[in-house]
């Protein structure tokens, strides 16, 4: 596959295509779990290609598996501030926050299984607040979620980032997800991602490989 | 149909072997082994009584007597050949062997007088060692000396209770100090003599417990003479290997005849290259050549079979105690 | 839960539990009930007992301590023969005591390659005889199984939670905080337990390493009890003395390892790994284990190498018994442990049946089965299919540790499928459990055969007449002063034991 773009980092970015076009990919390489062939990536004028996959300015929320089962919730997100879980009662505090911020102030000691998925991503969503990376990158996080709950739950992401001021890179498959909170997407089809156009253009007149996948 | 053709085959065969009368004799197990004496011997009584010999063995001389203990008088054995004079007091204890009326000129370096059973073979126990070692001639000076040993269990082994013996009997009460003087000698103690031969063949000791004929081996089947034993002053103790009739038997008369064979020459002729031990009869032929290079000990040691147990039990507690130390 | 009761048919597992627990303890009371007069135990008894305990506490916590590190760098290192030497390394486990304390004296015995080289560097030669040697040959055994059950743990921590781990930044101290520590936290018990209750019962390598009488075990005060003083009320009281001691080591692992929470599953994708850790340290590890495992099995090699194009003939029959004994074992194991892990499902205590195996005394159940049969039949007529039913029962264990878990994963994941699906019990074992665990399964009857091949146990009793074991083939070799072809025959008993398992173990994992 390949790709050749530059983003505004502090944009909310769709990666639409369809199924098994390299959606999951692109994200896996820009988040260092896979290396590129050839080429690079720089992050702010730096090169960031053989960079750790922590020590990018990215944080990562995957398809599934994003909590430890044997840890409770704060925990979890005590993770994202450190993996050593030896927290000052500075950070204890901002797990707290976070957890408050969406909606799960009084769950902090729960295991991850007495929660409902929804429930499991908020708590994904709040480590993510906490580990304060400049973009967060989301790889169909909430797939399994019913429709509005994932709409609550995109809204919970768009409210964070505008919160922070992170950019975010969403992979899905759902074109409604895009239109509901990402300005650009990039077209991921064919071997190759498109440089990032506007959304609601993007979807209006989609290119031949698009339409097939969306059914238009 | 099928299952009664088989039923109907095993029914003939079980008759067609009731016809030749068959001898069943347990024995330890290095006994039947393809390079013991059995299978020679099997072959030479056959050739002799009609009838089927047949051999069961069961691990060493006293794992025999253990297992003849477990099945008592309803075993299907006729003769137990593999016991030596330390267990023939137990054995003849459990009122399980018959006498016997073998008589036949022993060329033991004791007197032979038991009722109920009948030597075959017998040697010496001895320290076997590689040429170039310097080979103390006494418990004491091996003692003293910074050989290693390697010797077997007395729990576990015949050739292990021989040396408790040989200790106990030459030096009765100093024996404990023997041991202790020992403990620094000894590399290890194994489970078995194939054991402890083996970790001396393999120079992990300088002399293992062993007999007086294990240097016949090398020579004659090896063609190497570059083992001896080691003579002591004290003596060596004797290992006298028997057999016995069981009372229980319903082949008596063949028994009878295998004892009477055990002693004649077509058995004796078989022990020594292959047993290697000395024949309890010497064959007309006289021994291999090998033999002669042996050491003879000045004097044999033996406990008599009756008091063997007493001894026995003292010895093992002074034995344990002295190397725990 | 429900789901499953209705999809598996426990009641052969438990026949199947009944039928071991009435070979180990019925056998046990049958000796007992034998016995004229009621036991009594003296202080010898009581040193040997400590003793026992000794080495098998030190010897269990030092191959569980080594195999951490080995089984870590294994689960995270990728190279080239992998697999292979996953398996090589398994190979002193299987190998026939007398074949590997021959090759252990190898390399560390007063002539031995370490001695020389240190002799060459003026030193003195190390003294492998005494407790330490004990204990170094129990690691040697043992180690390969410690790593084999630590790294299926390792393995069963999902390869996503490592990807989490990576991109939150996780140290190789919080991976080890975090993953690692609470997997061992389950998984070292475990092992613990079963090593301790393998070194309980060790009789051969005691008492060739053990230096003298100091290193009594209670196997070994049995097989005084049974043929020095044929006490077999004595003999019965030990055996039952070992099987409490492994009992409560297997109550203790149990409980120290429950209530740790699982890892949840991932789908286990093919991934790499980002923690990379000490490459360095990874490749010490690696390489000890090679050095100190495999170097021995060398010795063995090269020694018997020479002996085996000129194997008497006999000794080839022998390798054939012991071949069908191996297969029969293995098909015992098969049916043993499948239907004892299936009822897991329902009755988790049956489990600890297994345990009760390794701790047994061979002798006590060979001489219980001896008076059981001997009214009836002519025990050595009966002598293969003894052996192979007690090598069967003494790999219970291991396959148990394997079976259940791989058991319970397919039942949880598949069996509300299943159910919905209309699939019956038969067709449910048949179609989804059977295809499912062939790994474990193999792994299983592959360890069964070749125990069985290197037993020499409990047919020594037994044996007769006919067709000698392998095993039993080799002490007659050594008994007749024929030590090269011993140690040819031993190699070829080897060969045999690791083919049997390669074979079995591969097949598993080829559909897996």
């Amino acid at each position: 596959m390949k790709a050749s773009f530059d983003v505004d980092p502090a944009a909310r970015i769709a990666v639409i295509g369809p199924s098994g076009a390299g959606k999951s990919t692109l994200l896996m390489a820009l988040s260092g779990f896979l290396q590129p062939a050839a080429g690079r990536l720089e992050w702010d004028g730096f090169e960031i290609t053989k960079q750790a996959p922590s020590a990018r300015p990215f944080s990562v929320l995957f398809q599934d598996n994003n909590l430890f089962p044997h840890m409770s919730v704060a925990q979890n997100v005590g993770l994202g501030l450190r993996p050593s879980l030896r927290l000052s009662s500075g950070e204890t505090n901002q797990v707290s926050e976070a957890l408050v911020s969406v909606g799960l102030g009084d769950m902090g000691a729960r295991k991850p299984a007495e929660l409902s998925g929804g429930q499991q991503s908020r708590v994904a969503l709040a480590r993510v607040l906490v580990q304060r990376k400049p973009m967060i990158l989301l790889d169909e996080p909430f797939a399994a979620l019913g429709p509005a709950l994932k709409a609550d739950m995109l809204d919970l992401v768009a409210e964070l980032c505008a919160q922070t001021g992170a950019g975010m890179m969403m992979v899905s498959h759902d074109p409604s997800d895009a239109k509901r909170i990402c300005e650009t997407a990039i077209l991921v089809a064919e071997g190759r991602a498109h440089a990032p156009v506007v959304t609601d253009e993007l979807l209006q007149n989609p290119p031949e490989v698009l339409r097939a996948y969306l059914g238009t | 149909m099928k299952y009664l053709g088989c039923i109907a085959g095993v029914f003939a065969a079980s008759v067609a072997a009731a016809e030749t009368p068959e001898l069943v004799v347990y024995t330890y197990d290095s006994f039947v082994s393809d390079w013991g004496p059995g299978p020679a011997v099997e072959k030479a009584f056959e050739a002799e009584c009609g009838c089927d010999l047949k051999f069961v063995g069961a691990g060493d001389g006293a794992s025999l007597l253990a297992r003849v203990k477990l099945e008592g008088a309803r075993t299907e054995a006729d003769i137990v050949l593999g016991l030596d004079t330390n267990l023939t007091a137990a054995a003849a204890a459990t009122e399980l062997f018959a006498p016997h009326g073998v008589s036949a000129e022993y060329n033991l370096p004791i007197a032979w007088e038991d009722a109920n059973f009948v030597p075959f073979d017998w040697g010496y126990f001895a320290f076997v060692h590689k040429d170039g070692v310097d080979a103390p001639t006494n418990f004491k000076a091996l003692g003293e000396s910074e050989l290693k040993i390697v010797i077997q269990d007395p729990r576990s082994s015949t050739p292990g209770l021989g040396l408790l013996m040989w200790v106990k009997v030459a030096y009765s009460d100093e024996a404990p100090a023997i041991w202790e003087s020992l403990s620094d000698n000894i590399v290890t103690v194994t489970k078995g003599w194939s054991e402890a031969y083996g970790l001396f063949l393999e120079g992990e000791a300088d002399m293992a417990l062993s007999y007086t004929t294990s240097p016949a081996y090398h020579l004659i089947a090896e063609e190497d003479a570059g083992f001896a034993a080691a003579a002591f002053e004290e003596g060596h103790y004797m290992q006298i290997e028997v057999a016995g009739k069981l009372a229980s038997s319903d082949q008596q008369d063949l028994a009878d005849q295998f004892l009477a064979f055990m002693v004649g020459e077509g058995f004796q002729t078989i022990i020594p290259t292959t047993n290697w031990m000395y024949p309890a009869v010497t064959p007309a032929g006289g021994l291999h050549k090998g033999f002669e290079t042996l050491v003879t000990p000045s004097k044999p040691l033996v406990v008599p079979a009756a008091d063997a147990p007493a001894i026995r039990d003292e010895a093992l507690a002074e034995w344990l105690t002295a190397l725990s130390k | 839960m429900a789901y499953r009761a209705q999809q598996i048919n426990p009641w052969f597992g438990v026949g199947a539990a009944a039928l071991v627990a009435a070979l180990i303890l019925g056998t046990l009371g049958v000796v007992a009930f034998h016995a004229p007069n009621a036991a009594r135990l003296g202080p010898s008894d009581w040193v040997a007992v400590r003793f026992t305990v000794s080495q098998a506490l030190l010897s269990a916590l030092l191959s569980v301590v080594f195999a951490i590190p080995v089984a870590r760098a294994l689960s995270r290192r990728r190279f080239k023969g992998r697999g292979t030497l996953i398996t090589l390394l398994g190979a002193p486990f299987l190998l026939p005591v007398i074949v590997a304390v021959m090759g252990l004296l190898a390399v560390f015995g007063r002539s031995g390659w370490v001695s020389h080289g240190l002799e060459f560097l003026g030193l003195p030669p190390v003294p492998i005889y005494g407790f330490h040697g004990v204990v170094i040959a129990h690691v040697f055994f043992n180690l390969p199984l410690a790593t084999r059950i630590i790294l299926q743990g390792w393995s069963g921590i999902p390869a996503e939670r490592f990807r989490l781990a990576a991109q939150l930044g996780f140290s190789a101290r919080d991976v080890m905080r975090h993953m690692e520590w609470p997997m061992l936290k389950r998984a070292a018990p475990g092992a613990f337990a079963i090593i301790f209750a393998i070194c309980l019962s060790s009789f051969a390598v005691a008492l060739t390493l053990g230096g003298g009488p100091r290193a009594t075990t209670v196997e070994l005060a049995i097989y005084q009890a049974f043929r020095f003083d044929f006490d077999l009320g004595k003999a019965a009281l030990l055996a039952a003395i070992q099987l409490v001691l492994a009992g409560s080591a297997a109550m203790l692992a149990l409980w120290v390892s429950q209530g740790q929470g699982g890892f949840g599953k991932g789908l286990d994708r093919e991934l790499e790994r980002w923690n990379e850790g000490s490459r360095g340290m990874d490749f010490i590890a690696i390489a000890a284990a090679v050095l100190f495992l495999l170097v021995p099995m060398f010795a063995v090699g090269s020694r018997g190498l020479t002996a085996l194009p000129s194997l008497p003939s006999v000794v080839w029959l022998s390798a054939w018994s012991s071949i069908q004994v191996a297969l029969l074992s293995a098909g015992l194991a098969f049916f043993l442990s499948l239907s004892i892990a299936l009822a897991v499902t329902r009755f988790a205590w049956i489990e600890s049946v297994g345990l009760l195996a390794i701790a047994a005394s061979p002798l006590v159940i060979g001489t219980g089965l001896f008076i059981v049969i001997f009214p009836v039949a002519s025990p050595q007529n009966w002598a293969f299919v003894v052996t192979a039913c007690v090598n069967a029962m003494m790999a219970l264990p291991f396959s148990l540790r394997v079976l259940i878990p791989a058991v319970q994963d397919v039942c949880d994941d598949y069996g509300r499928l299943a159910l919905s699906l209309g699939v019956s019990r038969w067709g449910m074992l048949r179609l989804v459990i059977l295809p499912r665990i062939r790994a474990p399964l193999g792994f299983a009857i592959g360890l069964a055969a070749a125990l069985s091949m290197g037993d020499l146990g409990v047919v020594a009793l037994f044996a007769g007449t006919g067709e000698a074991t392998l095993p039993l083939q080799i002490y007659r070799l050594m008994g007749a002063y024929r030590m090269d072809a011993a140690a040819g025959a031993a190699l070829l008993l080897a060969m045999l034991s690791f083919g049997v398992f390669w074979i079995c173990d591969t097949w598993g994992r080829r559909g897996a």
